[in-house]
């Protein structure tokens, strides 16, 4: 066993910092996307996502009205409100999965540093590259292994990777999947368990090396013990990624995001630090919400 | 309070549950007989003929003596019937990778999916008329009757028997995967490739043996087409035996001999065809969707 494979919770920071990137403090380039000016970020190499007057339809229907949305680089940002407020519709506006919805389209800006995520000439492709995305059921690839469904992110992005099999291990030991699973790297990824099928899809995505990651209730689907390790790997993702993350769990939001964003038919309602959003809503409708009266 | 006893069951719906079971019971062995009787009848006249010359000769057309095998039937019908699989099987399930990927809902799409439906109406002796009036008629490639023409004809036939069961197939792969590939950065293409096509594989590949067995049995597209000849050939742009056009042809024949061997063809034509359908079974049975 190499001293790599018996990390602890504490030393796993230290070891998601890339190897292979510049020193951590720096910035890493925005890969991919020609001409994107990157302002250095706080802290580690993250980016900000901003939105700006995103209005989203579904055929007729009006879904999204003017949202403005701030996340700050390297910091969770947790959209919270009860269902078909449009918490997951924002969310997927940022990466453009919104339009895969047949009938869908969305109006607005959504910018990650400078990059216009809906700028003319932008590739879709090359902006979920730089935005990943978590879902709320686990949707490993039932055709693939657990090395594979890793690997999967590179190979369906057609990208060489000089050291596949580290990069996998690597994306593993992120999210905290290493020890259960590196006696069984080929065996499928659909026999492993719901929380464990979650986290795999986590290290899915942070293997293809995203600025953000987005989470649509990705631990609703999931029982407590396993809630709670996802909920610690978000802690410790923050170090390197941008992270906004839709829940209906309002305790999930307080115990793990930096800032709340709550949301009701499409509108925001309130922004703030997620200790003010709890303890003290400026909104009379946000108070009534995150106090249980309704919603 | 506890439950002590419930109304007991009125005769009258104890009568009517046993006559409406009675009923369904019936009307499944009368369906039965047929198939059964024509199974029996196959095996029963068929088996007899087969022997080793019956497998390894061609039909010799005599008039006297021993009139042959079967030989260049069985091998002409998988040609023809390999050659119409590799033509329809891509394209069918392009049109439904198009139907299910692309197209969705749009007007052409609906429009597509309406055309494979009446495709799928169109008799069989159709196909091998049309390609009759194109192909041979015009002797397209030099020559008029040609093995490859039959082939096309019975892929014609085998074309919307693909597209329909690889659309169902392909629906049935959740669209969860598809969002987290095209979420991973995966351009469409290679979504399709490398998750949706493996994910309904098994799916794919039990439609595709129902339509070759269809392809197989299909007598009208032939005669029309390939036009029989007795002798064994590999040669695809020459005519060619097949076997529903032996078995088409011995049962005409005045010899009982002759007549016979028919019963012979028909039971290794059904024989493959059955065999298809448990390899189909077989496959869908380790399929990851449906």
């Amino acid at each position: 066993m190499t001293p790599d494979e018996t990390t602890k919770t504490t030393s796993e920071a230290s070891d998601r910092q890339p190897t292979d990137g510049p020193a951590s403090g720096s910035t890493r380039p925005l890969a991919q996307v020609p001409d994107v000016s990157v302002r250095p970020a706080r802290g580690g190499g993250g980016h900000a996502v901003k939105v700006r007057g995103l209005n989203a339809y579904y055929g007729d229907l009006h879904s999204i009205k003017g949202v403005d949305l701030d996340c700050p680089a390297n910091e969770v940002t947790a959209l919270i409100g009860p269902s078909g407020s449009g918490k997951s519709t924002v969310v997927r506006c940022i990466n453009r999965m919104h339009e895969e919805i047949p009938g869908a389209r969305a109006e607005g800006s959504v910018t990650l540093d400078e990059l216009d995520v809906y700028g003319p000439g932008v590739d879709v492709t090359s902006v979920r590259r730089l935005i990943g995305m978590v879902f709320q059921k686990p949707n490993p690839f039932p055709t693939m292994s657990i090395f594979d469904n890793v690997a999967a992110g590179l190979r369906l992005t057609g990208t060489k990777s000089d050291d596949l099999r580290e990069l996998v291990h690597r994306s593993l030991r992120g999210v905290g999947l290493w020890d259960e699973v590196k006696d069984r790297l080929n065996e499928p990824g659909i026999g492993l368990s719901g929380g464990q099928q979650q986290r795999l899809c986590i290290a899915r995505t942070v293997a293809v090396e995203p600025e953000v990651i987005l989470m649509d209730e990705p631990a609703s689907a999931l029982d407590p013990v396993s809630t709670l390790k996802v909920e610690e790997l978000i802690d410790e993702l923050k170090e390197r990624y941008t992270i906004v993350i839709v829940t209906h769990n309002m305790q999930q939001a307080a115990r793990i995001a930096d800032s709340t964003v709550f949301m009701l038919d499409g509108e925001v309602i309130e922004v703030g630090p997620t200790n003010d959003i709890f303890t003290n809503p400026k909104d009379e409708r946000t108070e009534r919400y995150v106090s249980g009266k309704f919603g | 309070m506890t439950v002590s006893k419930l109304p007991e069951i009125s005769a009258r719906r104890r009568r009517t549950d046993k006559f409406m079971r009675g009923t369904l019971v019936a009307a499944f062995v009368l369906a039965l007989i047929p198939l059964v009787l024509v199974i029996y009848y196959l095996i029963y006249k068929g088996i007899g003929t087969w022997s080793k010359s019956f497998f390894t000769t061609d039909p010799n057309g005599n008039f006297f003596g021993y009139p042959g095998g079967a030989r260049s039937a069985i091998l002409g019908s998988i040609e023809i019937v390999g050659l119409a699989s590799l033509i329809s099987i891509p394209i069918g399930i392009g049109v439904a990778l198009y139907l299910v990927e692309y197209g969705k809902q749009t007007a052409f799409a609906n429009f597509v999916r309406y055309l494979t439906d009446v495709m799928t109406g169109v008799p069989s002796i159709v196909f091998g008329l049309f390609i009759y009036i194109v192909l041979v008629e015009a002797k397209v490639g030099g020559s008029g009757f040609t093995a490859w023409k039959g082939s096309i004809a019975v892929a014609l036939l085998m074309l919307p028997v693909v597209a329909r069961s690889a659309e169902v197939v392909l629906l049935l792969v959740p669209g969860s995967l598809r969002e987290a590939a095209l979420a991973l950065g995966a351009p469409r293409w290679r979504v399709v490739w490398r998750i949706v096509l493996p994910t309904a594989r098994s799916g794919l590949v039990t439609g595709s043996l129902l339509a070759i067995a269809r392809g197989m049995g299909e007598t009208a597209p032939l005669l029309f087409t390939t036009a029989g000849v007795f002798g064994l050939t590999f040669n695809l742009n020459a005519q060619m035996n097949a076997m529903p056009l032996q078995i088409y042809n011995d049962i005409l024949s005045p010899r009982t001999e002759v007549n016979n061997r028919a019963w012979g063809i028909a039971l290794v034509l059904v024989t493959l065809i059955l065999i298809l359908n448990l390899l189909a079974r077989a496959v869908s049975r380790r399929s990851r969707v449906a």
